[in-house]
């Protein structure tokens, strides 16, 4: 057989009975379909959400940051925050679709395309903040290298906050051309049973015409491959950088060697977090249990506890370095502004503590694992934990400083401030509403490629492995290559 | 653009088709395509395609972006306006190596995708003739292109003793053209020749 052999005893990744028919009926019906009442409900308060967060950045664009609650000392405050915990939450799509490409992970094909579109999503989202935060919007060009009529006063190529311009920036685009050369075939597919005149056209435009000729798919599995391997380090290079923006100063709790790994791991950790939210949904609206299968959230739970866990080292070193350094400002940082529970923001550190690093383990449990709504419950309570590690790095090192006489007094958000935030999610979901109703969720050429090797009515059921003696097995085990 | 005869055999399932190849090339006829729902692996051997250089092309992409980086960061710092921070070097070449990364990714992806779709003549509006519509769904479809002296019919029944499930004879353009496929009057949804 042609096809890569895969172990009898891994557990398929397509459940049911499935023919190549069926793939493409079970994934293309609901594009067909008409939207639920559901569905319109969601999209409408997305919707909202987002017409509140446009309204919150209208007023911040009209009166400038002072909408805002910060002061001079927390001159980072929610907005950082929330670009550092969106940005950390559009990694785990290029992850799974690159890194696990790499590592040549069957599993991947199932949640593949709805990851990458979340990251794309959340990739806009996180941009947001930075452009606004910079007060004067329409100046944000300003941040191009090109040549100009103000000297030409080049950029600070040497400032990390341009690598991140250009890390993010790269990120998006290059996340978008992953994504959207995987869905030219599955564009196709659409159009190719389309019944409706418009449909027909859209999705003609959308497939850029493709054909599924045999020398299209060599060259797009090149592209595929290539991409993928371009993705790896480029997912790895971007939190990196958001990280830079920060160890790159001489900020206690701020200036350290360990922030880039940690930084990454932690996007990794509510990344995967974000997509068992959305999927857990999908897979139920949508009737995908067959292809988005206990399996995968098995799997993504696995990678949950790992990237927890080294978040958890993290925060652990961190903890040890703030007293083994013997610097007084590390130290007061980190045991006092942080790791004290009464101190002030002592709050957001044990808040961060027990969602990132306690709650996780309970995926140690197989049976926890496979739970779908202890997964959508941690999945939520991941994310709010790497939202307060983000709230903890930037505010409890910034509001008390060297500098006694500037320390600053409590802050709090204003009401813009968390509109904004809550805007951002209704551009979120107003995308993924969208996404979900007219894309294909799940990438259909790639189930199709898994099917034979990796689909459940092609294995033999558990129970045949299990009764059968030991060397009949591995008589069928041996000539099934 | 000129039109063309083909031979169409249709399959439904790769293990039939590998074999058929096979032997229609054997048989001494010219194979234009298989198309296929998926990547199919081994296909493009089994035509005797010879592998794509695509991956080159990302290479040289990738390395334009790194000696663009480089040469305009250099130029800029230390010939153009050299910005004094802190004292520090002008030619400050640990500091770039993030922006000399992100756009030797960002030149070899762009540049990729586009050669992608110039080569395999993709791009929105662009049409070109299907020669089943299950070809995206699931059927694999070969065709082979009529010379003066194909007989039709002998290599129609070849087909049909390899696995086809269906063989048929199309006059179509090749190439592409701009064009919707809104106006293909072929209702498949409520037809499929081979439920």
């Amino acid at each position: 057989m042609h096809l890569k052999y895969e172990s009898q005893l891994r557990e398929p990744l397509v459940y049911g009975n499935k023919t190549y028919a069926q793939v493409t009926e079970d994934i293309v019906r609901p594009i067909e379909a008409k939207p639920s009442r559901l569905w319109y409900i969601g999209f409408f308060i997305a919707v909202t959400l987002l017409m509140f967060g446009a309204y919150s950045v209208y007023r911040e664009v009209t009166y400038g940051i002072g909408q805002w609650n910060l002061n001079k000392t927390i001159g980072w405050g929610w907005d950082i925050t929330n670009f550092v915990w969106w940005v950390g939450i559009g990694h785990a799509g290029t992850l799974i679709s690159a890194v696990l490409l790499l590592f040549r992970q069957g599993w991947r094909t199932g949640v593949n395309r709805a990851a990458e579109a979340m990251t794309i999503f959340a990739v806009m989202c996180a941009g947001q903040f930075p452009i606004f935060h910079m007060g004067r919007v329409w100046m944000a060009f300003f941040v191009m290298p090109y040549p100009n009529s103000r000297g030409p006063l080049w950029v600070n190529f040497n400032s990390p906050l341009l690598w991140d311009v250009f890390a993010i920036s790269t990120y998006f685009t290059v996340s978008l051309l992953f994504w959207y050369s995987g869905l030219i075939p599955d564009f196709a597919t659409v159009r190719d049973r389309a019944f409706t005149k418009l449909r027909k056209k859209l999705y003609g435009i959308a497939s850029f015409g493709w054909t599924g000729s045999t020398k299209h798919w060599q060259r797009h599995e090149s592209l595929s491959l290539v991409l993928a391997g371009l993705s790896t380090p480029l997912v790895l290079s971007v939190h990196t950088i958001v990280s830079f923006d920060f160890a790159t100063s001489v900020i206690p709790g701020w200036h350290t060697t360990i922030f880039p790994p940690y930084f990454v791991a932690g996007a990794i950790f509510s990344g995967f977090a974000m997509v068992q939210s959305l999927l857990i949904i999908v897979r139920k609206v949508f009737g995908l249990e067959d292809y988005i299968t206990i399996g995968h959230i098995d799997l993504m739970n696995k990678v949950i506890v790992l990237t927890g866990s080294i978040v958890g080292i993290a925060y652990l070193t961190e903890l040890f370095m703030g007293w083994y350094s013997q610097n007084k400002y590390e130290g007061y940082t980190f045991w006092y502004s942080r790791a004290y529970l009464f101190s002030p923001y002592g709050w957001s550190y044990w808040g961060m503590m027990a969602c990132n690093v306690l709650s996780p383990q309970i995926f140690w449990s197989r049976k926890m694992r496979r739970n779908v709504f202890v997964t959508f419950f941690m999945s939520i309570i991941v994310n709010i934990g790497m939202w307060f590690e983000r709230f903890v790095i930037i505010v409890t090192s910034l509001y008390r400083d060297y500098l006694p006489s500037s320390w600053s007094v409590y802050y709090s958000p204003t009401i813009w401030e968390i509109g904004f935030y809550v805007g951002t999610f209704g551009l979120f979901f107003t995308c993924f509403f969208l996404f979900a109703k007219y894309f294909p969720v799940i990438a259909v050429a790639e189930i199709k490629y898994v099917l034979k090797r990796s689909g459940e009515s092609f294995k033999p059921g558990m129970e045949k492995i299990e009764t059968q003696e030991l060397e009949s097995f591995v008589h069928d085990q041996a000539h099934a290559h | 653009m000129a039109q063309k005869k083909f031979v169409v055999g249709c399959f439904d399932d790769e293990a039939v088709l590998f074999p058929a190849v096979k032997q229609v090339r054997a048989a001494g006829y010219k194979i234009k395509d298989v198309y296929t729902p998926f990547a199919v692996h081994g296909l493009d051997h089994a035509l005797g395609m010879r592998e794509t250089s695509l991956h080159t092309a990302g290479f040289i992409y990738g390395i334009t972006g790194t000696t663009t980086a480089i040469s305009a960061i250099s130029w800029i710092f230390t010939k153009d306006w050299p910005l004094n921070i802190g004292g520090k070097p002008h030619f400050a070449l640990p500091a770039w190596i993030p922006i000399i990364f992100e756009l030797t990714v960002l030149f070899a992806a762009v540049g990729m995708v586009l050669t992608f779709c110039y080569l395999c003549q993709l791009a929105p509006g662009v049409k070109k003739h299907r020669f089943h519509n299950r070809a995206t769904d699931d059927l694999f479809v070969m065709v082979i292109e009529c010379t003066d002296k194909t007989n039709t019919d002998d290599l129609k029944a070849l087909l049909s003793a390899k696995g086809a499930l269906e063989t048929d004879v199309q006059v179509a353009e090749e190439g592409w053209w701009f064009g919707t496929y809104d106006n293909d009057n072929e209702d498949l949804y409520n037809n499929k020749q081979l439920a």
